[in-house]
C-alpha cells in the first residue's frame, strides 16, 4: 500500500464528504437562529438542477453554482415566508418543502437528462499543492471543496466572534428576549433561511457539476437528510460539523471499498453503519443534557410573533 | 373472497411458447391499435429506459397510424404499478410492455384479470396465456467487453460496478472474466455491489474504489453514466451500458452494449395487429439483432478487429461463451470439458467463476 | 407592511374547516397555471388528475388499495403530532411490520393453523411498535432528537429488509432474484373477489374511527386536545411528558407496522427490496391535511392516493411528467399551512398614522 493509494482514497473521502458539508454548515446557521428547516433535501435537488441547467446553458459551471444558490435561496424563501410570517409549523412545512422541491427539480430537469454540462475542474492552489500528500489531497481540488472549508471556518468565525453572530445566536436561544431588546428578530431569521438554502443549493450543485456530473432525478439520494443529521451530531458546533461530515462521507465510502478487497461481509449490513453510527453518536452526545442546552438553540423549531 | 395461491405459477416455467391460438381477436383495421409500455426510470435516463422508449419511438415510425403508443415513466416496483397496468388496460390498451422484473407477480394478477389484452413483460420468469417475456442476452455483450478489456489491461484486473445478487449479474461478471481470460488467463475481476440500479453518487463511489484497488479497466452493470464519468476522469478505460454513452467519455468509452428492443417490439405489435400473437419467450442476442455493439473507439485497430470477430462467432453459434471446462472459486469444474451450460442453468446462475475476486453475500 | 397578523384569543371553528378548502382550492388554481405553462389545457388537465382516475371500478378500487396504507400511518403520525412528538420514521416502522410478520409467515409452514394469519398481523403490529419504541426509549432515556432517531431508523430498517431478501430469506427457487418465496394462502390478506381492494382497505378507516372515538372519549384524547387546541402552553414542560410520547409512538408504530404487514401480504405478496415507495412522508402530509384528526385523516389519504393515480393517469392521457404528483402534494401543503395562520389569528390592516393606545 503506497502513499499514492492512500492519497487517492483521501480524495475520494473529500470528494463524499463535501456535499454534507456544504448543505449542514448552511443548516447549522438557519438552526443557530432557531429555525428547523428540513427541507435541506428538496433545496439540494432544486439548486442541482438549476446549477446544472445554467451551467450547460451559459457554459460555464460557476455561472451555475451561483444560479444554484440562488434557487436555493428562493425556494427557501417559500419556507420562511410560511414558517416566519404566517407561523406555520416548521416540521411539517419543511417536508413540503421536500417533496415539493423533488417534484419541482424533476419537472425542470426533464429536458436535462442524459446531457452533459461544463463540469467543475481541479484548480491547483499555488505553492500549497506542492506539498507531498497533504497537498495533493486538499490543495488541488475543485473550487467547492475549498469553498467548504472556507465558509466553515468564516461560520466559526461569525458565530463565536463576531456581534452580528451573538445577535443571532441570541434570537435562537430566546426569541423574546432578543425582540425586546430591540433586534429584528424576523429579519435576522429570514436571512438565515436564506443563507441555509444558498449553501444547500451550492450543496446540490455540487453533485451535478462535480460528484457525478449529470442530472438525474433523486441524485442527492437522501444526502439532504444526512446534512440534517449531521448539524444534530455535532451539537451545534462547526469544527464538529467537519468530524462529522468526513466521519459520515468515510464510512459511506470504505463501505463500497471493502467490497472491492473481497471481504464478504454482506454489503447492505456494512451500507448500514453509517446510520447506527449517526444514531449512536447523537444518544452520546444527548444524553448530557448540560451540553445539548449548551449548544443547541432554544427556540429551535418554536412560533415567534412579536406581541408589541 | 379469493387468496392468491403459493409458487403457483412455478409450473408454467421452462414452456417456451404457450400458444393460445384465438384468444386474441386481431383489432379493427380502422381503429389503431393501442400499445402500452412502462418504465421503471425516467425516459430520459440515458440507459435502460431510454433505450426502451427508442424502440417505442421506432415502432410508432414503422407502424405509423396503425398503432398509438403511449407510456409512463418513474413507475414503482411495487403495488403502485399494479394501478398503472389496470389503467393502462382499461383505457384501452390491447398489448402492454412491462419494463422491469419487479413488476412479474403485478403483471400475473393484471394479465389474469384481463385476458382479452396482451402483456409482455421484459426480464422475468411468469408466464400465461396472454403474458409473455423477453429479454436479452447481454452476457453476449459482456463477454466481448472482456476481450477487449484483455487486450487493454496492463494489470490484468477489470473493476465491475455491480447491482444486485441476481443471475444476470452473475452471469455477466462471469462472462466478462472469462473474456478476459480467453487473452489473458491470469486476468481477474474485482466487484463492488451498491444494492441499487440506478444511485449515481455510490455507482461513481463504486468506480473509484475499484480504480483505487488497481482495476485498469471499468464495466459497470448499473444504468447511470457515473462509472464511466469517474473513469474518464482518471483516464481509465471503461464500458457503457445499454446505450452508447460516448458523449460522457468521448476519450475513454471502449464500446457500450446497446440494447436493440426496436425490432422486437416491431415484430410484437405486428403480430398482434395480425391476430398471431402468442405468449412466447424470447431470449435474443447478436444473432438476433436484439444486442450490438457502440462503436469501438480508444483502442487499437487490432483490437477492435478482435472484438468484431469475437461478436461474429459468438452471433454464428461458433463461441457459446460458456462451453466447459469452466473452474469455480474453489478450483472444482462445474461444467465438463466439451459441454455447454443450458439455457435454463445460465437462468438461474448463481456460480462465480474462478478469476472472480469476492463472493455473493 | 400593510397588514398585519394578530392573534384572534380564541379557534376560529370557520377557519378549521376552510382552510382546507381553501387550500384545496387555491392548489386547483396553481395546478391548472402549471399545466398551461406546459402548454396543456388546464381544465382538462385538472379534469384528468383528480376526475379520470376514479371513473372507473377499477380506477376506484385502486383508489381504496393506495389510500390503506396512508390512512394508517397517517391517523398514527396525527396522534404523535398532537402530542408534539415528531416522529417522521413511518416508513421504517412500516417496514420493520412488514419484517417481522413475514418472518413468522416464511417459517411456519403454509396452512398450519388457522390462527397463522391473525398471528402474522400481530407480530406486525408489534414489529412497528418495536421500532417505534426505541424512538421513544432513546428520546426520553437519552434526549435523542425522535425527528432524527426515526428517520435514521428508516434507512436501517431499509437495509435490514435488503439484506434479508438479498441473504438469509431469499426464495430459493426464485433465482436469485432479490425476493422472498411468496406467502402461503394460510398467511396472506385476503382480497374481495375480482377487485384488489382487500381487508386492510376496510381495517385502515374503521381504525381511525376507533381512534378517533378513543380520542373523543377518553383522558388521553382530553390531554392531547389541551395540546392541540393551546400550542403555547405545551411549550411548557408539562407536556412533553413520558406517558403521552410512550402512547403516541407506539399507537403510530403499531398502525405503520399493520400497514406494512398487510400490504406484503396483500398487493405484494411476498417481500423485495422495495416495499413502500415513501408511503411514511406522504403520510405525514396525509396526517396535516386531516387536521391531526382521524376523521380528517380518512378523506386526507384518499386525497393523497387520488394525487398519486392523478400523476399516472396525466402520464397516460396527455404524457404529462409524473413529478406532478410531488408538485401537487407539496403546494396543497404549502397553502394549508399558509392559510391556517387564520385559525389562531386574523389579518388586521395597519392604517398609517393611527397610533393606537397600547
Amino acid at each position: 500500500m503506497n502513499l499514492a493509494y492512500v492519497s487517492n482514497l483521501a480524495i475520494s473521502v473529500v470528494a463524499a464528504s463535501t456535499p454534507l458539508l456544504i448543505a449542514a454548515s448552511g443548516e447549522l446557521v438557519a438552526e443557530k437562529s432557531g429555525v428547523l428547516n428540513l427541507g435541506v433535501e428538496g433545496m439540494m435537488l432544486v439548486g442541482a438542477i438549476a446549477g446544472f441547467a445554467t451551467a450547460h446553458q451559459t457554459g460555464s459551471a460557476l455561472l451555475g453554482v451561483g444560479a444554484a444558490a440562488l434557487a436555493g435561496m428562493l425556494i427557501a424563501m417559500i419556507f420562511a415566508l410560511l414558517t416566519l410570517s404566517f407561523l406555520a409549523n416548521q416540521v411539517a412545512t419543511g417536508l413540503a418543502l421536500t417533496i415539493f422541491g423533488k417534484g419541482f427539480a424533476a419537472l425542470l430537469g426533464a429536458g436535462y437528462v442524459g446531457i452533459s454540462a461544463p463540469v467543475l475542474h481541479a484548480i491547483p492552489v499555488p505553492l500549497l499543492s506542492q506539498i507531498p500528500f497533504i497537498g495533493h489531497v486538499l490543495f488541488d481540488q475543485n473550487i467547492l471543496i475549498y469553498f467548504s472549508f472556507v465558509m466553515l471556518a468564516l461560520i466559526a468565525w461569525f458565530l463565536n466572534k463576531t456581534h452580528a453572530g451573538l445577535i443571532l445566536r441570541a434570537v435562537g436561544d430566546s426569541h423574546d428576549a432578543a425582540h425586546a431588546m430591540g433586534y429584528p428578530v424576523l429579519r435576522i431569521r429570514y436571512a438565515a433561511v436564506a443563507f441555509g438554502g444558498a449553501m444547500a443549493g451550492i450543496g446540490g450543485a455540487y453533485l451535478s457539476l462535480f460528484y457525478s456530473p449529470l442530472w438525474s432525478q433523486d441524485l442527492t439520494a437522501g444526502r439532504g437528510w444526512i446534512a440534517l443529521a449531521l448539524v444534530v451530531f455535532s451539537a451545534w458546533r462547526p469544527l464538529w460539523l467537519l468530524v462529522g461530515a468526513y466521519l459520515f462521507g468515510g464510512i459511506t465510502f470504505l463501505s463500497l471499498y471493502i467490497q472491492g478487497l473481497g471481504i464478504a461481509v454482506p454489503s447492505p449490513l456494512v451500507s448500514l453503519l453509517p446510520y447506527v453510527g449517526t444514531v449512536v453518536v447523537l444518544v452520546l452526545i444527548s444524553r448530557d443534557a448540560r451540553r445539548i442546552r449548551l449548544n443547541q438553540p432554544a427556540c429551535l423549531g418554536k412560533y415567534f410573533h412579536a406581541v408589541s | 373472497m379469493s387468496s392468491f395461491k403459493r409458487r403457483g405459477f412455478t409450473a408454467m416455467l421452462g414452456a417456451s411458447a404457450l400458444a393460445a391460438p384465438g384468444i386474441m381477436r386481431a383489432a379493427r383495421a380502422d381503429a389503431p391499435l393501442k400499445v402500452g409500455f412502462v418504465y421503471v426510470g425516467p425516459v430520459g435516463d440515458f440507459g435502460w429506459t431510454y433505450q426502451h422508449d427508442i424502440a417505442r419511438k421506432q415502432a410508432q415510425a414503422a407502424l405509423g397510424t396503425a398503432i398509438e403508443t403511449s407510456y409512463v415513466e418513474n413507475v414503482p416496483e411495487s403495488p403502485e404499478c399494479q394501478s398503472v397496468f389496470e389503467s393502462l388496460a382499461s383505457s384501452g390498451h390491447k398489448l402492454i410492455f412491462g419494463t422491469s422484473f419487479g413488476y412479474m407477480n403485478y403483471m400475473v394478477k393484471v394479465a389474469a384479470k384481463n385476458p382479452h389484452v396482451m402483456f409482455e413483460h421484459c426480464t422475468g420468469y411468469k408466464r400465461a396465456k396472454n403474458l409473455a417475456t423477453y429479454d436479452i442476452r447481454y452476457y453476449e455483450g459482456r463477454y466481448v467487453q472482456g476481450v477487449i478489456a484483455g487486450h487493454m489491461s496492463k494489470t490484468g484486473k477489470i473493476g465491475y460496478v455491480a447491482s444486485v445478487p441476481i443471475p444476470e449479474v452473475v452471469r455477466g461478471m462471469n462472462a466478462v472474466t472469462l473474456g478476459m481470460q480467453s487473452v489473458n488467463p491470469k486476468a481477474r475481476l474485482k466487484f463492488i455491489m451498491i444494492d441499487s440500479w440506478y444511485d449515481p453518487g455510490k455507482e461513481g463511489d463504486a468506480a473509484k474504489a475499484l480504480i483505487d484497488q488497481g482495476c485498469d479497466v471499468i464495466t459497470q452493470h448499473t444504468d447511470s453514466p457515473a462509472p464511466l464519468q469517474v473513469a474518464a476522469s482518471r483516464h481509465i478505460p471503461a464500458f457503457g451500458e445499454a446505450t452508447d454513452m460516448i458523449k460522457f467519455a468521448p476519450h475513454d468509452q471502449l464500446t457500450a452494449d446497446v440494447n436493440e428492443w426496436g425490432g422486437y417490439y416491431i415484430k410484437r405489435i405486428k403480430e398482434a395487429l395480425a391476430g398471431t400473437w402468442t405468449s412466447t419467450n424470447t431470449w435474443g442476442g447478436f444473432a438476433d439483432g436484439m444486442l450490438a455493439m457502440a462503436p469501438y473507439r480508444n483502442m487499437p485497430d487490432a483490437v477492435a478487429v478482435t472484438a468484431k470477430q469475437t461478436v461474429a462467432d459468438i452471433a454464428s453459434g461458433k463461441n457459446k461463451i460458456f462451453t466447459g471446462p469452466l473452474t469455480d472459486q474453489s478450483g472444482k469444474i462445474f461444467v465438463p470439458a466439451g459441454q455447454t451450460m443450458s439455457d435454463d442453468s445460465l437462468t438461474s446462475m448463481q456460480t462465480l467463476v474462478a478469476g472472480v475476486d469476492g463472493k455473493l453475500s | 407592511m400593510l397588514y398585519r397578523l394578530e392573534p384572534r384569543g380564541e379557534r376560529s371553528l370557520f377557519w378549521s374547516y376552510g382552510s382546507p378548502v381553501l387550500a384545496v382550492i387555491l392548489t386547483i388554481i396553481t395546478m391548472m397555471a402549471i399545466f398551461s405553462l406546459l402548454g396543456k389545457p388546464p381544465v382538462q388537465g385538472i379534469e384528468t388528475f383528480l376526475i379520470t382516475p376514479i371513473s372507473t371500478a377499477s380506477g376506484l378500487s385502486s383508489l381504496l388499495v393506495r389510500a390503506a396504507p396512508l390512512i394508517m400511518i397517517g391517523a398514527g403520525l396525527a396522534l404523535c403530532y398532537r402530542a408534539n412528538v415528531w416522529n417522521i420514521g413511518g416508513d421504517g416502522q412500516f417496514t420493520l411490520g412488514a419484517l417481522a410478520g413475514a418472518g413468522l409467515a416464511l417459517a411456519l409452514p403454509n396452512g398450519a393453523f388457522w390462527w397463522e394469519y391473525p398471528l402474522v398481523l400481530c407480530l406486525g403490529v408489534l414489529g412497528g411498535m418495536f421500532w417505534a419504541g426505541i424512538v421513544a426509549f432513546l428520546k426520553l432515556r437519552f434526549n435523542a432528537n425522535e425527528i432524527l432517531t426515526s428517520l435514521m431508523l428508516v434507512y436501517i430498517a431499509q437495509l435490514i429488509l435488503v439484506w434479508l431478501v438479498t441473504g438469509p430469506w431469499r426464495d430459493p427457487q426464485g433465482f436469485g432474484f432479490p425476493q422472498s418465496a411468496m406467502f402461503g394462502a394460510g398467511a396472506t390478506t385476503p382480497d374481495f373477489g375480482t377487485t384488489s381492494i382487500h381487508l386492510g382497505c376496510l381495517l385502515a378507516p374503521l381504525l381511525a374511527l376507533v381512534l378517533w372515538q378513543i380520542l373523543a372519549r377518553s383522558v388521553l384524547g382530553f390531554q392531547l386536545r389541551v395540546v392541540g387546541q393551546a400550542p403555547r402552553a405545551a411549550r411548557f414542560a408539562g407536556f412533553s411528558n413520558a406517558r403521552l410520547t410512550w402512547i403516541a409512538l407506539l399507537v403510530s408504530g403499531g398502525l405503520s407496522g399493520l400497514a406494512g404487514i398487510i400490504e406484503v401480504t396483500g398487493p405484494i405478496g411476498q417481500l423485495t427490496t422495495t416495499i413502500t415507495p415513501g408511503y411514511g412522508f406522504s403520510a405525514v402530509i396525509v396526517a396535516f391535511l386531516g387536521r391531526l384528526h382521524p376523521v380528517g385523516v380518512i378523506f386526507a389519504g384518499l386525497l393523497l392516493a387520488l394525487s398519486y393515480l392523478g400523476g399516472d393517469a396525466a402520464q397516460i392521457n396527455l404524457n404529462m411528467p409524473n413529478a406532478i404528483t410531488g408538485i401537487f402534494q407539496g403546494v396543497l401543503l404549502f397553502y394549508l399551512l399558509g392559510a391556517d395562520v387564520l385559525i389562531l389569528h386574523r389579518f388586521r390592516r395597519i392604517r398609517p398614522s393611527a397610533p393606537e393606545a397600547a
